[in-house]
């Protein structure tokens, strides 16, 4: 809760100095992380509950890694976020979407993957963190 | 900079449904030009949005989003004429905007 409210103080700062206050609110050190548990460690997750509640929609196999559509849907209660990394990539933590004000645990996007990997999706629901993942192959290297 | 954002909000009975295709390199440093020489990290690195002036969806984003940015995302008590707000902001200081109104689908 702390956390969110700095963000959202940081927000509001960001109209006055968008360069500085977005420097302090992207998690540079999970960002910029070159393995997976370093990722998740630079975002304060501990301990994940495996959970076929969240849904994750994905091609099995990818022609080209630069463009993989995913879907990500989260039935647990009290969603607030939802991650994505994939496991392979150079730097393996490709988002971070955090929901308020009835907007639904629920996301479409495109992301960029280097080899076959895991995407792994992991949900924050109040302290607790839930995880699911799903195996893609990729064809073509798409993280040049 | 409205070039940068084509958006739609269509109301879709249980919930309003926004998507989003942004217009965005999205370098991630690693690449190499014609000339072999790499390519500077060019990336979005927050989106924001906001639904009638209340924020509902912020991501923070790595170099790992795909060149042209494409988002669905979804509101549960929208409903058509509200007005949903788009921002992103790169890790080269610059910004866009875009608005619209929820639309019947």
């Amino acid at each position: 809760m702390q956390r969110r409210d700095f963000l959202l103080g940081a927000l509001s700062a960001i109209l006055l100095a968008p360069f500085t206050a977005l420097a302090a609110i992207w998690n540079k050190a999970a960002f910029e992380a070159v393995k997976l548990d370093e990722a998740s460690k630079a975002l304060a997750i501990d301990d994940e509950i495996k959970s076929d509640l969240i849904h994750i929609v994905a091609p099995e196999r990818a022609e080209n890694g630069a463009i993989v559509q995913v879907e990500v849907k989260s039935d647990i209660a009290g969603t607030e976020a939802i991650a994505i990394l994939v496991e392979k990539n150079p730097t393996p933590l490709i988002a971070n979407f955090m929901f308020s004000n009835g907007a639904e645990p629920f996301l479409v996007t495109r992301i960029k993957m280097a080899e076959d990997s895991d995407i792994k999706v992991i949900v924050k629901a109040g302290d607790q963190y839930f995880t699911n993942s799903r195996h893609v192959v990729v064809l073509e290297n798409g993280c040049n | 900079m409205a070039d940068n954002m084509k958006m739609r909000a269509q109301f879709k009975g249980d919930y309003v449904e926004v998507k989003l295709l942004m217009s965005h390199p999205m370098e991630t440093g690693r690449r190499k030009n014609d000339d072999d020489n790499l390519v500077p990290a060019h990336f979005v690195q927050l989106v924001t949005a906001t639904w009638n002036g209340k924020p509902v969806l912020e991501a923070q984003w790595g170099t790992g989003i795909a060149k042209n940015p494409y988002l669905t995302f979804r509101l549960k008590n929208a409903t058509v004429g509200d007005k949903i707000s788009v921002t992103w902001h790169d890790n080269l200081g610059k910004t866009a905007t875009q608005d619209i109104l929820v639309t019947l689908a």
